[in-house]
């Protein structure tokens, strides 16, 4: 296709530009993975304790997290996120990095509640003190449990993450 | 069924077996021995006049410098036709945690058992299968106990969580992660 | 000919969970089957053992409060009370009749909400989505009414020992009166989503069944036990809060199956609501925390930023805790919406419990599973464990 010399692009977003008429964009490989990231995030159901019946409330009908393309998947092969909403014991931290090591790259971590974060009130012989110890959490939301609308902000951020992301795809990164 | 009462047939057909009887708050509770624990068990499951069908609830207290014998196990009955509630509990010592197990009796008390030896380490004979139950099998240290710390032994930690951990530093490697990458 | 006689079949192990949708949470199945039948399942349990009895021993009896929040997450509040109740009778304290009302209306709501979460799940698992939907839509409304009376959804932390921890303003009272108003027609809805679906009936009648000699002696209590026709409740046989003071009825199942459990729980929704109800209409004024026992209840907000010794009197409280425990030991059981919930309370006479037991409802209904699930489908454990509505939180404490 031969682009008319006298036909401008125009540049509707930083980086994304059009070529009228032609219905044509011109951006980065980067723009657009990006943005197919983020804009269908899938995380693993994966509830430990209370944070998970506010994911639940989350993704029900009056917060409806469907609206984001955030669709909770069973399986952890076909999830690109993880959220660890609730309490890790150490006798599930095994489970929980398997969990995390059968999902596909790339892959994100949230770290729902405080207990996921810190380990919260639970200083004791069977709790771990926040999963970071053995999982790379992207976004951390604190509070006990955190509502559905922090969590959105913590996915918001996640989203916020993905697209500032360079070269995530390629194998010279 | 008055408690009183209770204790006195109790006390009629295990001779020397009841060790004190108390009342707090309007609850009964009988200190017993703990070697016809089964027997006792069964009379009050039984016995049409007692009639204990609910085990409500079995657990083990650890009375480590407060009394002698060190260990209690405290069964809370109850039944459901006559109403009336009965609290046993059984001293067992600290040398030979041991006590007869009650599984047989009342379904309830097999997970209750277990959990029992496993923050306390007070094996229950005739028991179908004593492990384990909150904590992973192979976990050192009876967590209830109160010489256990509370935030676990310092020095020594979960060979499984090590693994994990050690696990978590090697597959770092492998990981896209932007954190990860040197 | 001789070759398929050599041929030998043997059973297949399967593991289900702890990560798994329908498992409610983080329970783990081992199940061994011959073809599609159930020959031995083995639950393991222990994924969330958090420590809260030990916890519990090394805090104050006031600052325990918020560790019973998160034992049965889905409703917190009746845990509270539980607790709440047991300390009391442990102190000898008694409430005031506001005080009284007012918790056995918030633990009513609380039933609600927990037995909405269980019918979505419970759905859900068999493969009903809408009614998913339909019941987080309620549950979200009471999460909101407890939001407006205490600031929090979840983990509430309302009741204190000795009463409650603020007074009910009239406008939580106007909502939750509209709201039990306009709830009885939504139970309908509900039933009619799924009370006729065939799939629905397939699946839940004669699953499951356990008589009523045996749940009793596997120590099944709340609905489940009911289910199987034995009539008891804690809140009829040991009456507590204000629940000798209301009307109201205990479903009672006949065949023990899963569709049974269902019948009793959905009747429980409307019991609760007619409950709330009549607390609204006989809500007494007065004084919501009790004056028995100055030494343990916290003072008035107003009187602790105004008056030097209620200020010195509420530091010590919060700091030392109340140090006046009599030496005993009690059982304290209440209904929650999962069964009985027990607190056995052994004071040595310090501020801090020597121990403190939390009798379980769901620790023994999982017990119980393998009893439920042996001879039946592998797709009917999801429905087993729906029906007896365990939550893992407090199953492993």
């Amino acid at each position: 296709m031969i682009i008319d010399g006298a036909m401008e692009l125009v540049e509707i977003e930083k980086g994304i530009k059009i070529i009228p008429g032609a219905s044509t964009v011109i951006t980065t490989l980067d723009k657009v993975i990006n943005w197919g990231r983020k804009s269908s995030l899938w995380p693993v159901t994966f509830g430990l304790a209370c944070c998970a019946i506010e994911m639940m409330a989350a993704g029900s009908s009056h917060y409806d997290l469907d609206r984001l393309g955030i669709i909770f998947r069973g399986s952890p092969r076909q999830a690109d996120c993880m959220i660890v909403a609730g309490t890790v014991t150490k006798k599930m931290a095994p489970i929980v990095r398997k969990v995390y090591d059968q999902m596909p790259e790339p892959r994100y971590v949230i770290a729902m509640g405080s207990c996921a974060c810190t380990g919260n009130v639970y200083r004791t012989y069977s709790v771990v003190q926040g999963c970071d110890l053995f999982l790379p959490v992207d976004v951390y939301i604190p509070g006990c449990p955190p509502r559905p609308e922090a969590l959105y902000d913590g996915l918001i951020k996640l989203q916020e993450i993905i697209t500032k992301e360079k070269m995530r795809w390629s194998p010279l990164r | 069924m008055e408690p009183s009462q209770i204790v006195k047939i109790l006390d009629g057909g295990f001779a020397g077996e009841v060790i004190a009887t108390s009342e707090f708050r309007g609850q009964p509770g009988i200190t017993l021995k703990k070697d016809r624990l089964l027997d006792i068990a069964r009379c009050l499951h039984d016995t049409p006049e007692f009639k204990f069908d609910l085990l409500r609830d079995l657990c083990g207290v650890d009375y480590k410098k407060m009394k002698k014998p060190r260990f209690e196990v405290v069964y809370n009955l109850y039944s459901i036709t006559h109403r009336h509630t009965i609290r046993l509990n059984v001293q067992v010592d600290e040398k030979q945690p041991s006590l007869p197990s009650v599984a047989g009796v009342w379904k309830t008390a097999d997970w209750h058992e277990r959990e029992c030896f496993d923050m306390y380490g007070i094996t229950f004979d005739g028991h179908p299968d004593l492990r384990r139950i909150l904590m992973p099998e192979d976990w050192e240290g009876y967590p209830l106990r109160k010489d256990y710390p509370m935030a676990g032994p310092d020095d020594e930690e979960w060979a499984g969580f090590k693994e994990v951990l050690k696990k978590a530093e090697e597959f770092k490697k492998f990981g896209w992660h932007l954190n990860e990458r040197k | 000919m001789d070759e398929t006689k050599e041929l030998k079949t043997r059973e297949m192990v399967i593991n289900m969970g702890p990560q798994h949708p329908s498992t409610h949470g983080v329970l783990r199945l081992r199940l061994e089957v011959s073809g599609e039948t159930i020959v031995k399942c083995t639950p393991y349990v222990g994924y969330l053992h958090r420590g809260t009895e030990k916890l519990a021993e090394s805090m104050t009896y006031l600052q325990s409060i918020p560790l019973m929040d998160r034992l049965d997450y889905i409703s917190s509040m009746t845990n509270d009370v539980g607790y709440c109740l047991a300390v009391e009778r442990l102190f000898d304290i008694g409430l005031p009749l506001r005080a009284k009302y007012i918790r056995t209306m918030v633990s009513e709501m609380s039933r609600i909400s927990s037995h909405l979460l269980w019918l979505a799940t419970h759905a859900l698992d068999i493969g009903a989505m809408t009614v998913f939907l339909y019941a987080f839509r309620e549950r979200e409304r009471i999460l909101e009414l407890f939001e407006q009376l205490c600031g929090a959804r979840l983990t509430v932390t309302y009741p204190r020992i000795g009463g409650v921890r603020n007074d009910v303003s009239q406008e939580f009272i106007d909502t939750l009166y509209q709201f039990t108003e306009e709830f009885p027609d939504k139970i309908k809805e509900y039933e009619t989503l799924i009370n006729v679906n065939r799939i629905w009936l397939k699946r839940t009648i004669g699953i499951g069944i356990i008589s009523a000699e045996e749940a009793v002696n596997y120590g099944l209590t709340g609905a489940a036990l009911r289910g199987s026709g034995v009539d008891y409740d804690v809140r009829k046989h040991f009456p507590y809060d204000a629940y000798s003071l209301v009307k109201f009825d205990v479903p009672i199942g006949k065949n023990g199956d899963v569709y049974d459990r269902y019948l009793c729980r959905m009747e429980e929704m409307r019991q609760s609501n007619s409950i709330i109800k009549q607390c609204i209409e006989a809500l007494p004024t007065g004084p919501i925390m009790t004056s028995d026992s100055p030494k343990f209840t916290l003072p008035p907000k107003d009187k602790v930023l105004n008056n030097m010794e209620s200020l010195i009197h509420h530091f010590t409280l919060i700091t030392k805790g109340p140090m006046t425990a009599p030496a005993g030991e009690v059982y304290v059981a209440t209904e929650v919406p999962k069964g009985e919930l027990g607190f056995y309370i052994v004071s040595d006479g310090t501020g801090r419990p020597y121990r403190m037991r939390i009798r379980s409802p769901s620790f023994i209904h999982v017990a119980a599973l393998p009893r439920l699930c042996e001879g039946g489908f592998i797709a009917d454990v999801v429905a087993n464990i729906g029906s007896i509505d365990v939550v893992l939180g407090e199953c492993d404490r």
